[in-house]
């Protein structure tokens, strides 16, 4: 799968829980989860479980502390995946 | 401070009618909200029925945003459907969720019996025993802690007053509106919505089902199912949903040029100790004449200025003993027993949000001058025969009443019982 192809899947599960529509339309790779979409930061724990369930992997506590930006996250799913 | 105190606001989900105008319509024509539920027959139970709202699902789609619909079970779904109604209905405006002014003087007192038995039982136990408990989730917290529902509404309305969920079984609702009410008289809160809400879930119902005290003789017929004063009475018919009152001071409600559906009088909750006849499961009957006793004291009222009574009225055989109990307080003979009606007779019995749909009917009947049919007790019980005149089997237009007194009786031995007014200035 290519990064543009989990770049859009990582979008569409954080669609719900973004609760700024302007950065959601400006989406990019740099785009902070929390402080730019203003995902409920308790909320993180549902979009990780979504990560999984659509890719197919496995993701540890650790490597979630570290997933700050969108980018961030399609990087890490791409490493499960490849 | 002792200010007098306004229904300018309600909402209502209801199985026979969502929002205040269906339900009002549902009322009037005495249509029954109960319905056969094909999956309590393969869950083994033995009441096959149930007054479950249709269409809140989709309702609350319409209003609430992805993010608010992810943790909303359906106690969440019909408080919230509930509470949003009424404050739209008073006049306020449902702030943004980027607006960060709190309303201070607004707050909520909103009940629930059970609460969240889908969220438990549909995703924390089975989770929880597979060793997979960290698929539940951020969202499994707020839907199963009591007081989901009040924080779930503050949250949509930006509400800074108290915010608390009541629970006191089937008067929960009443006595919520009751709490409400000296918080408002006593100057603490200007508005406050008050009510209850219930889920719909077998795993709510199952235990009642175990106690045989849901009917099982009406599976064939589920509009007849729920009979309260009736000789053919077997037991309540679960129901679900949620009713809501914004209760408001006098004096911000005139200020705003807000429309007063009516005033709440009075009202007062008690307990009857399980002694004298009461127990877990049965109402001292003692405790139930001084609850309607002193919710007519604190409205200042004598018990001849009552019109009529929304009784609790499960199609139990505690009915008569309820009847018996409304005479004594009221110092009423049966010739002088006013009309009586028992909204659970159209959409059965709703456990904690009874009290609240019951009273959002309450106001409806007061504002429009009718008491709607209690439907299903054309055999009226013998122990109450000589009060059968006061059975409204059909829409009984009663445009001069004035006082409408409603309670709730619940598991627990605990009442509540308020006291409504037409608003006259």
């Amino acid at each position: 799968m290519s990064e543009t192809d989990v770049m859009q899947k990582v979008v569409t599960i954080l669609t719900p829980y973004a609760k700024n529509p302007e950065a959601l339309a400006q989406v990019a790779l740099s785009t902070h989860i929390l402080e730019d979409l203003k995902v409920n930061s308790a909320r993180l724990v549902d979009v990780v479980l979504a990560f999984e369930d659509e890719f197919g992997i496995e993701i540890a506590d650790d490597d979630v502390d570290a997933v700050n930006t969108v980018g961030d996250a399609v990087r890490l799913i791409s490493a499960k995946l490849s | 401070m002792n200010r007098r105190v306004v229904v300018t606001g309600i909402g209502v989900v209801a199985p026979n009618g969502i929002g205040a105008a269906a339900f009002e319509s549902a009322l009037r024509e005495g249509r029954s909200g109960v319905r056969l539920v094909p999956a309590l027959r393969e869950l083994g139970f033995g009441c096959l029925v149930a007054g479950v709202p249709e269409g809140a699902e989709r309702r609350a789609e319409a209003i609430f945003d992805a993010d608010q619909l992810l943790a909303m079970n359906s106690n969440h779904r019909f408080a919230c459907l509930a509470a949003v109604e009424a404050w739209e209905d008073a006049g306020l405006r449902r702030p943004a969720n980027d607006e960060d002014a709190v309303d201070w003087a607004a707050g909520a007192v909103l009940g629930t019996g059970i609460g969240g038995m889908d969220t438990i039982g549909e995703r924390v136990v089975p989770l929880t025993d597979a060793g997979k408990l960290r698929r539940l989730g951020s969202t499994a917290v707020e839907q199963v802690m009591a007081s989901g529902i009040s924080a779930r509404v503050a949250g949509l309305l930006a509400l800074g007053n108290q915010v608390t969920t009541n629970s006191s079984a089937c008067s929960t609702g009443t006595e919520a509106i009751a709490e409400g009410l000296e918080r408002i008289r006593s100057g603490r809160a200007e508005r406050m919505l008050c009510g209850g809400s219930e889920g719909a879930s077998p795993y709510t119902w199952a235990g009642f089902d175990a106690m045989r005290v849901m009917t099982r003789a009406s599976n064939d017929a589920p509009e007849r199912a729920s009979r309260p004063m009736s000789a053919s009475a077997a037991g309540f018919v679960p129901a679900a949903g949620a009713g809501v009152l914004l209760l408001e001071s006098l004096g911000s409600a005139l200020e705003r040029g807000a429309t007063i559906r009516a005033e709440v009088l009075g009202g007062a909750v008690n307990c009857g100790g399980h002694r004298g006849g009461g127990s877990m499961t049965a109402p001292n009957p003692d405790g139930v004449r001084r609850c309607i006793r002193a919710a007519l004291g604190d409205a200042r009222i004598e018990p001849r200025a009552v019109d009529a009574i929304n009784g609790h009225l499960t199609a139990t055989g505690a009915d008569p003993r309820e009847i018996g109990s409304w005479a004594a307080a009221l110092e009423r003979s049966p010739a002088t027993f006013p009309p009586i009606t028992s909204t659970k007779s159209l959409i059965g019995h709703a456990l904690g949000a009874a009290g609240g749909i019951e009273s959002v009917a309450s106001v409806l009947m007061l504002q429009g001058g009718f008491v709607h049919p209690s439907i299903n007790c054309e055999d009226v019980h013998a122990d109450i025969a000589a009060f059968a005149a006061s059975i409204p089997h059909e829409l009984r237009v009663m445009p001069d009443m004035r006082v409408i007194i409603k309670a709730g009786f619940g598991f627990g031995d605990v009442n509540a019982c308020v006291v409504l007014r037409k608003w006259e200035r």
